[in-house]
């Protein structure tokens, strides 16, 4: 049922190109407007128009006019909520997109940005099998964060998404659907076990000093440097003030991991195997490089490292 | 379209919110059907719906079968047991609306919380199958309100309001929709005929009864529920002639007087001296009897004159009547009394000895002076300590012996009847008859209102050369009933409710229940026909009428549509200007490229127009000026650009 219902519906887009003419992929901001908002009655919509028909059919014939205008009312409030439905959609503006971190497998966090001149409620974003709801207060935009699933590592462009809401009364659903030109990049999925990187360059070279609570030198005095660590007793010999300069720690191992070491696998298999290096790399807090065919990524940690790394594996072909 | 995909929604409770909307719609409809349900179902659907709001406050979920189930038993058991029959109006109605509390036990989703909501509109039309009033129909369209407003709770993600701000964005829906409902009203083509059998017959609680015994009246004279309405071609007649007979009443069987119809017998005979013209609007009274002023001349249309010129309609009066009649104020009714002097003088064999003797003793006290015996009747209960009262005593066996020498104590149905057979004891034609007197005349309206507790009765003697004349005995008891009415003469029997100024609000403002009778509940297939005649239409069918509601509706739609389609674009000044400087160049076939900047633009066409070089070089320092060097260009600077592109023509140039 599910399969000829979806094969019925491409069959009917490509009979009808209206139908997907703002389906295709757009650049952002894309503000939703009367020639891509679609209504219908929902199905308590249909429940609703009997049950004004049966009060119809009653009032009549009766011939009670008092009841026949209350089934008017009731009717008209209707007939004005479905404008009401279409006004909530139009003149909303999605602004940008903005995408999370995920490795291949979860679920990306994407965060969208909506913003209106005029108060809204009750809209819903439909992505994947996951559905947020919102108002926005006519002021400030709005963030709505989603959940993207992913499958596999790479470029994955953001997929059709239905904006919705069946606002005031639940009886019409107006929905248009956004499709923004933009692609998420996903990170590979680390193997699961296998060996330590065995390519540790010497250590002994960066343990030159440890904890970093040796004296190096006294130099100048910088706006931002702490109050402790300026040389009272040295400044008071000169006409500026000095502060005590200690060296970094560097107790850390630094790893080189490389590419061109992992022998005999297969692309894939050598890019899991280096998530995972930068996973354990990142955890030890251990300074590490990188090195990919025609991306050279050089020593460093921290999370920004580790996530230009993750983007230069996941990025590549 | 993704739409058919199904998507399976779980059971999620709905808030509390929603809840409380929904107990407050119920309540409203519990509130505006009590009056016709029997006060201990409404107790119990109120007290089961209190109950169950306050559990569902404690802790959330549906109520289990083994209480749901036996409630619902009750609940059909107690229906048929009040009407008999689950089937019909006031069954029917009673059954629909404790289902829609009983509902309310197994509300927990959103889809049952919606189909309460539609199930609560439809009950709250119910109430107006009974009472199609002005005000009532107000109160049951307020009570669309948390209806609609439970509906809108359901939606998510909304900003929190209070309850009483919950209901206000309803109203301003139900306004905006109010013009197209009218509409709608107006030209919804009406049934002639209806579709299925015609209502059933409300209990004959109202009106007038073909039987008359003492004390029956009580109920009809505390309903002080309007009757009918008069409007008279020509001045009113005076209050004392403002009597509206229904039934003529021959036999009397010791307990009750009782109008016998007989159909086929001609009218009797009537002199008219002078007759009055006017129209009534006569509100269900689910019989057949039409009251009409004095004597009536003619029989309305579907309505035929009997024997004593008692006007009975062809089918009972289940919706509101209007009819025009002419009727004889000054006459002489049936000159001649021939074959029926009999029937005038029946009376029961073996009741109210003491009366009869009495009647007869005037008899031989006055001779044949008939009207003497009269005079001598009204002196009795005019002097005779007789009280007017609406809780009389009750009365025995010989009913008029109790009444005239033991309780003296009744109102008009006592006077009447005991008048009537004193006079039938004495050998005078006589007989009892019931319809309205008095009523209240509405100055705003020229109209005049007679109400259910108007309902009187009163006694007619026939005399030799005068025929029928109507007496009245119980305007020589308390001759308040007849000049000032009903009201005036229960004095404070009738409790705080009618006393002088809240009565004679009411009157006045009754002005206002008739024009809602008149527009609203009286327009009927009939009138709706008659509806374009001002524009030359006389008959309005309902290919027409189709056709007018399409073309109304679209109009309405269309209306709608500008208001929905409407943008507020934003105040600015400098892109207005910028696009009027668009359009002058783009006249000259210099049309901006997609993605072409504004200084691109200019010197393109700059180049384009070489006489006007100077001209759109300024222009452009200016706009990009004015558009990049500051946040916030000055209000001035802005002005002169707009002032510069207004005055900037583009001029042809000589090839």
């Amino acid at each position: 049922m599910h399969d000829l219902l979806q094969r019925l519906q491409r069959r009917a887009e490509q009979r009808l190109p209206a139908l997907t003419r703002y389906r295709r992929p757009e650049s952002l901001p894309i503000e939703l407007h009367r020639r891509r908002i679609y209504i219908l009655p929902t199905g308590f919509g249909l429940g609703f128009s009997v049950l004004l028909l049966v009060m119809l059919v009653g009032a009549l014939n009766y011939s009670n006019n008092a009841a026949l205008l209350l089934t008017c009312l009731l009717g008209a409030a209707s007939a004005a909520s479905m404008l009401v439905a279409f006004r909530s959609l139009d003149g909303l503006r999605l602004d940008h997109v903005r995408a999370g971190h995920a490795i291949a497998g979860e679920a990306m966090e994407l965060v969208l940005a909506f913003h209106s001149r005029r108060p809204r409620s009750a809209i819903r974003l439909d992505l994947a099998d996951g559905t947020a709801a919102f108002a926005l207060d006519g002021r400030e935009a709005i963030e709505v964060k989603l959940h993207l699933p992913t499958h596999r590592r790479g470029w994955q462009p953001l997929p059709r998404l239905r904006l919705w809401s069946t606002w005031p009364l639940g009886l019409f659903r107006a929905w248009s659907w956004l499709h923004p030109d933009q692609a998420v990049l996903v990170w590979p999925r680390p193997e699961a076990a296998g060996p330590a990187p065995q390519a540790m360059v010497d250590d002994a070279r960066h343990m030159r000093l440890h904890r970093g609570e040796e004296l190096a030198a006294l130099r100048d005095y910088r706006a931002g440097d702490p109050q402790r660590h300026i040389a009272w007793k040295a400044s008071a010999r000169h006409d500026d003030l000095l502060v005590k300069d200690f060296e970094q720690p560097r107790s850390q191992p630094q790893w080189r991991l490389d590419w061109r070491r992992l022998h005999g696998m297969d692309d894939e298999a050598r890019i899991a195997r280096l998530a995972r290096w930068l996973n354990e790399a990142q955890s030890q807090r251990c300074s590490y490089s990188l090195w990919l065919p025609g991306n050279d990524i050089g020593s460093g940690s921290g999370p920004l490292h580790y996530a230009r790394c993750m983007d230069a594996l996941a990025g590549l072909p | 379209m993704s739409l058919a995909r199904t998507r399976k929604t779980p059971l999620v409770a709905v808030g509390q919110r929603s809840f409380d909307l929904l107990s407050l719609s119920v309540a409203f409809v519990l509130a505006v059907n009590a009056a016709h349900l029997p006060w201990w179902l409404s107790l119990a659907l109120a007290f089961t719906l209190g109950w169950r709001w306050w559990q569902r406050r404690q802790r959330s979920g549906r109520v289990p079968a083994w209480i749901k189930l036996p409630l619902l038993a009750l609940l059909t058991l107690a229906v048929v047991v009040q009407y008999g029959n689950l089937f019909g109006r006031a069954p029917g109605t009673a059954l629909a609306i404790g289902l829609l509390t009983l509902k309310l036990l197994e509300t927990e989703t959103r889809r049952d919380v919606r189909v309460g909501a539609g199930f609560a509109c439809f009950t709250l039309m119910t109430a107006l199958l009974f009472d199609q009033g002005l005000v009532s129909t107000v109160v049951v369209a307020l009570g669309l309100l948390p209806t609609l407003a439970t509906l809108r709770a359901l939606e998510p993600a909304q900003p929190s309001t209070g309850m009483r701000r919950a209901l206000l964005p309803e109203l301003t829906l139900l306004a905006a929709a109010l013009p197209l409902a009218l509409l709608a009203f107006l030209l919804v083509p009406r049934l002639s005929a209806p579709l299925w059998g015609a209502p059933a017959r409300d209990q004959a609680r109202t009106g007038l009864s073909d039987r008359m015994s003492p004390g029956a009246f009580t109920e009809l004279l505390i309903d002080d529920s309007p009757a009918m309405r008069i409007t008279f071609d020509g001045s009113p007649p005076p209050p004392d002639q403002r009597y509206f007979r229904a039934f003529v009443m021959a036999r009397y069987d010791g307990v009750s007087w009782s109008y016998r119809d007989a159909p086929g017998a001609p009218p009797v005979a009537l002199d008219v001296t002078h007759a009055v013209d006017y129209q009534i609007r006569l509100l269900p009274t689910h019989r057949r009897v039409l009251p009409t002023l004095d004597v009536p001349m003619a029989a309305p249309p579907d309505a035929a004159m009997r024997r004593d010129r008692v006007v009975i309609a062809a089918r009972p009066v289940d919706g509101a009547l209007t009819y025009a009649l002419r009727s004889a104020t000054e006459y002489r009714l049936e000159p001649r009394l021939d074959a029926d002097r009999r029937r005038w003088l029946q009376l029961p064999t073996g009741f109210n000895p003491r009366t009869l003797a009495l009647g007869q003793a005037w008899r031989q006290h006055y001779g044949n002076d008939d009207a003497a015996i009269v005079r001598a009747g009204l002196a009795l209960f005019h002097d005779g300590g007789f009280r007017y009262t609406l809780a009389p005593a009750p009365l025995g066996r010989d009913a008029m012996d109790d009444f005239l020498f033991d309780t003296r104590e009744g109102f008009c149905e006592h006077y009447s009847s005991a008048f009537t057979v004193l006079m039938r004891a004495a050998g005078i034609p006589a007989r009892v008859v019931t319809g309205y007197q008095g009523g209240y005349w509405n100055k705003l309206g020229n109209y005049l209102l007679v109400r259910n507790s108007d309902a009187h009765a009163w006694s007619e003697v026939w005399l030799a050369g005068r025929g029928w004349v109507r007496v009245d005995p119980t305007a020589a008891v308390r001759p308040e009933r007849v000049s000032l009415g009903a009201a005036a003469a229960a004095g404070d029997q009738l409790g705080w409710y009618r006393s002088d100024w809240l009565q004679g609000f009411r009157n006045r403002w009754d002005v206002v229940n008739r024009w809602w009778d008149q527009g609203v509940v009286a327009f009927d297939a009939l009138r709706q026909r008659a509806l374009l005649t001002p524009f030359g239409i006389r008959d309005t069918d309902t290919t027409t009428l189709g056709l007018l509601l399409a073309i109304g509706s679209t109009l309405f739609i269309a209306l709608g549509l500008a208001w929905a389609l409407r943008r507020r674009q934003p105040r600015e000044p400098l892109r207005n200007a910028w696009r009027e400087l668009e359009h002058k160049l783009a006249r000259r076939h210099i049309v901006r490229r997609v993605g072409e900047g504004p200084q691109h633009y200019l010197s393109r066409a700059a180049r384009a127009l070489p006489t006007q070089r100077e001209e759109l070089v300024e222009l452009m320092k200016q706009y990009l000026d004015l558009r990049y060097a500051h946040d916030e260009p000055t209000p001035e600077s802005v002005h002169a650009f707009r002032r510069a592109v207004r005055d900037f023509r583009v001029v042809n140039v000589v090839k």
